[in-house]
């Protein structure tokens, strides 16, 4: 059973129905006592770094999502969820992540070729570059949807994508996972993902 | 690298899809839940529903399929038609829409762009612009065509943008229907004004079309149309063939 984190941040609707659609039985919760029941935890998230991590904080969500992911339990970040996996944010001023995974998340802006737009938004290749989730997948294409990205991550990096540079598209390391791109949004190689997570 | 996007739109009244010419003389074509599914198994890289009804009864009934469309597919969902308020943006988005395109109501409320996009992000804001020639001018219709609200359309579209909006859906009216191939100076002027992506719709008649558009226009991201696709004549796993063959990065 998969718990999907509800913090105030996102739309979880796709998320759910996804999860349906592998045939996975989730739910939405944002209570600890709930989602301490969950096999394996889904930590979604658009909209704001410093915002997303100040909910987590306030909502005592950091500090429970640090503790079960201590403890082993299957943890999936998607998008700004993924980017709060990291130790900290340079997203409009500099803020604190959950410190899961070292690395940091950094603006595209004057780091592309400046021919390029931002976001960067659409369907673009996964170069898979190591651990379970994404096996078999590389060259597969994915939905992004993205201004900042996670940089200084080699030691849990699983997939980049291309776009004027490469950008981290996947982490992994142990039992914590992270996906830049919308694995709900991504047609069948998406459900084929979160299949796979739902396996670990 | 990032592929260019072909996207099938859906006309919604009452509940089904239907596409007019110029923007009249509807007809119905199909259930939006099974064209919907269809697309998304068959290569569509996004999918626009847009909500031609009037009325609050067919609103409602417009609410309960996009649910249902939502939880079948898993590829983007734009939803348009009716947005006045951030209520409306509410409402969509809850059925599980994506992104919101905004057209008339942008027109009557100027803060309507700016405060959805501090809302929910300027990813989900979509401008979408009905613009044709009126002498010698790119002018902005409102109400699905049938109004000429006197503003040029390149300063409008850029206002929308520097307001939030994160992408444009760029209707011309003049091809609209005629099937002759996309109005390639009007996505000119667009595409140079604005650095967000850019979406061309009305006027795709064959697939040659679309390869003269991603060839001539390398800064538009994404090939919208609507009956070509419902009715068959362009099918879109031949249609991102062709493209992948002419060098044009797409999904396959």
């Amino acid at each position: 059973m998969i718990g999907i984190i509800d913090y105030g941040v996102g739309n979880l609707f796709s998320l759910c129905s996804s999860c349906r659609a592998i045939g996975e039985e989730a739910f939405v919760s944002g209570h600890a006592a709930e989602l301490s029941k969950a096999d394996r935890l889904i930590l979604p998230g658009v909209g704001a770094f410093a915002d997303a991590a100040e909910k987590l904080r306030t909502t005592g969500m950091a500090d429970f999502v640090r503790t079960q992911a201590a403890e082993g339990k299957p943890l999936l970040g998607i998008c700004l969820g993924m980017q709060l996996l990291f130790e900290k944010s340079y997203e409009y001023g500099c803020h604190e992540g959950l410190g899961l995974l070292a690395g940091q998340v950094v603006p595209m802006a004057g780091r592309l070729p400046k021919e390029l737009k931002i976001p960067h938004m659409g369907w673009n290749a996964l170069e898979v570059r190591g651990g379970r989730l994404l096996q078999g997948l590389d060259g597969q294409y994915v939905y992004f949807v993205h201004s900042f990205f996670a940089e200084g991550c080699e030691a849990s990096l699983a997939a980049v994508t291309e776009y004027g540079i490469p950008i981290t598209a996947a982490v992994e390391q142990g039992n914590v996972f992270g996906c830049q791109f919308h694995p709900e949004k991504s047609g069948n190689v998406g459900l084929s993902i979160l299949r796979k997570f739902a396996g670990i | 690298m990032i592929t260019k996007r072909i996207i099938p739109c859906l006309d919604v009244r009452n509940g089904r899809v239907v596409k007019g010419t110029n923007f009249q003389g509807l007809r119905d074509v199909s259930s939006p839940v099974e064209l919907g599914k269809y697309y998304s198994d068959n290569g569509a890289d996004e999918l626009v529903f847009y909500d031609i009804t009037a009325s609050a009864e067919g609103r409602k009934l417009f609410t309960d399929i996009l649910t249902q469309v939502a939880s079948t597919i898993f590829i983007p969902l734009t939803v348009g038609g009716g947005i006045n308020t951030l209520e409306d943006f509410d409402r969509v988005l809850k059925c599980g829409a994506d992104k919101v395109s905004v057209n008339s109501g942008a027109i009557r409320n100027p803060d309507l762009v700016h405060d959805a996009a501090r809302l929910y992000g300027d990813q989900c804001v979509v401008l979408s612009a009905d613009v044709k020639r009126v002498d010698g001018q790119f002018r902005v219709f409102a109400k699905g065509g049938r109004e000429d609200t006197g503003m040029e359309a390149i300063s409008w579209v850029k206002k929308c943008v520097s307001n939030g909006a994160g992408e444009v859906v760029l209707n011309s009216i003049d091809t609209d229907g005629v099937k002759g191939g996309f109005d390639l100076p009007m996505l000119e002027a667009v595409s140079e004004a604005v650095d967000v992506p850019v979406i061309a719709s009305g006027g795709a008649g064959c697939m040659e079309d679309f390869v003269t558009l991603f060839e001539a226009l390398p800064k538009v991201d994404a090939g919208l149309a609507a009956s070509i696709f419902h009715f068959g004549q362009v099918k879109i796993p031949e249609l991102k063939q062709l493209l992948s063959e002419k060098n044009i990065p797409v999904r396959l």
